[in-house]
This record gives structure tokens, sequence and C-alpha cells, in this order.
């Protein structure tokens, strides 16, 4: 399960409409072992390309370098695919050099469709995983009314079943 | 003030000087500071920073391949090129800028290895790129 804040969500999202329909990609930066995206980094697409995208070498050792400074990882990968699922792809498969992401794929070829999955991809193996997405807007702690069963303050998106 | 979400890349005499890792000793015959990726940290016994010694990059990965059976194997194809799926720095630089394997190091130098991140759509075209890159980097 991949929790992740709204406002970051729509940062990617936006990112990945920005570059449309070339491929956009960057890392959400986490506190080491809290699984917890909180710091949205877009990175250049030196590929420039509309179905491959690779992070600019130079750019990838300073955000890498500046997160070991701060006690992070790359919580979450992410990249855009511009016409087709956002599922990973063979070529997605075997670069995945960190076990620990979650990779999380925006597909952007519906204009008015948020398409979010993400994915742990680990010795070649893929495997969905559920994305709930946390509107941190609401505060947890005010006094609200729903219906039994339903929480106003998250989405959760299952796995599509594949 | 307005600061850009984007981090340009500024020239490399401008970058932060990597500060030695407090177990490595200064007198140390190996001498060459070596940063080591999650995913390859099965292969240091969990350790991220190892130290190694050598005149190239090849003789450095040979050396720790000594110690770290297997290290090399992941890092350099059968073909004897430096790995697509890796990125190599020495110091601020990126090792394919400086010869890939045969690039010279020297005592003092840090060595840093991150997973190259990369992927999209289609695996051919990628698959394309990736043996066009792979071939132009035999040649060098």
């Amino acid at each position: 399960m991949l929790s992740i804040d709204r406002s970051i969500v729509d940062a990617i999202v936006a990112h990945a409409r920005r570059d449309h329909p070339d491929e956009a990609c960057g890392v959400v930066a986490g506190p080491v072992g809290s699984d917890t995206p909180t710091r949205h980094i877009p990175m250049e697409n030196s590929a420039r390309s509309m179905t491959f995208y690779e992070f600019d070498s130079m750019e990838q050792l300073r955000v890498w370098r500046e997160m070991d400074d701060r006690d992070e990882e790359p919580v979450v990968i992410y990249h855009s695919h511009t016409a087709t699922e956002a599922y990973p792809s063979r070529t997605d498969v075997s670069f995945a050099g960190e076990p620990g992401a979650h990779y999380l794929l925006v597909s952007t070829r519906e204009p008015d469709t948020e398409e979010i999955r993400s994915f742990r991809i680990v010795d070649g193996v893929v495997t969905e995983e559920p994305v709930r997405i946390v509107d941190a807007a609401v505060d947890p702690h005010a006094v609200q009314s729903y219906m039994f069963g339903q929480s106003p303050a998250t989405v959760d998106y299952e796995c599509s079943g594949r | 003030m307005f600061r850009p979400l984007t981090f340009q890349r500024r020239p490399t005499h401008f970058l932060p000087v990597t500060v030695a890792h407090p177990i490595i000793k200064e007198h140390d015959i190996m001498a060459i500071e070596v940063r080591i990726p999650t995913i390859l940290r099965s292969y240091t016994g969990g350790a991220k920073v190892v130290e190694g010694a050598g005149d190239t990059l090849a003789d450095l990965l040979t050396d720790l391949d000594s110690r770290y059976a297997g290290l090399k194997g992941r890092l350099v194809t059968d073909a004897g090129a430096l790995h697509r799926f890796v990125n190599v720095y020495v110091n601020d630089e990126d090792v394919r800028f400086l010869g890939a394997l045969d690039a010279k190091l020297n005592d003092g130098d840090s060595v840093t290895i991150l997973p190259a991140v990369a992927g999209g759509a289609f695996g051919f075209a990628a698959a394309a790129a990736i043996a066009g890159h792979r071939a132009a980097v035999a040649a060098r």
C-alpha cells in the first residue's frame, strides 16, 4: 500500500500533463524507513521522448546526495506513460533499481481522467499495490459527519485486478 | 523570492566536496571510497561505504570483487562494458565522460554507484536505445 498526500499526487499529475506528450519523471523523497513520501522532486527527462525516460545522471547524483544529507530515501519513483496504460513495461522492470521504492505510474492518455497506479518491482517481479490518497487539507481531529464505513479524508484506489 | 522546483545543473566545481567517511583512515593504503547503492549492499554485507584500490575503475572493480564476490558482475556486462543499468561517478563526474571502465583513479577519490533510473512505455524503442548506447560505450 502506498499512502501519499493529495497535494503531491496533484503536483505529479500536473508535471505529467505539462510534459505530455513526452514522458515525465521524478522522485518523492521521504525520511529513511518512514515509507512516507514528503518531498516532491520533479526530474528532467534527459531522453525527452514520448516512449522513454531517463534521469539526467548529474541531476540524479545531486538529488541522491541531497537525500543522503537529509536522511531521506526515494520513497516514490514516478514516470508517465503518455499513450498507454499505467503499467510497468519490460524496460521499466529491467531498470528498476530501488527495491524499497514505490514505482508510481501515471497515464496521461486520457486528458480528463487521472490514471495512477503503484507497483513494487523487486528482482524483476512486478506487484501492484493499492494507492491511498490522503487529503491532508482535512484536519483529522476535526469533528466530521460521515456515513459508517466512509472516510472523507482519503480515497482508496484498489488494484485493477491485473 | 521565487525558488524553482527543478534543480539546475551547476558547474561541477560548485558541488559540495564529499566528506570522507569517518571509518576510513587517511593513511590507509586502499584509499578510494566507494558508495554502494541499496540494491547492491547484499554483496557488501550491508555496508553503504566500502574502500578499494586501483589505477582505473576496472582495476577498482576487480579489487572490490575479490572481497565482495559478484559485485563486478552487476556493474560490468559479459562484453566487458559498464552496465547500462548503473551510473558510476568519480568524485562529481559521470565516468561515461571519463573513459568509462578506463577512467583513471587516484588515492582520495570518491566513487559513487547509483542505479540508473530509466524506463518508458515501449520496450522495443527503449531496447534499441540501450543497444545503441551499449555499442557506443563498447566502442570507446
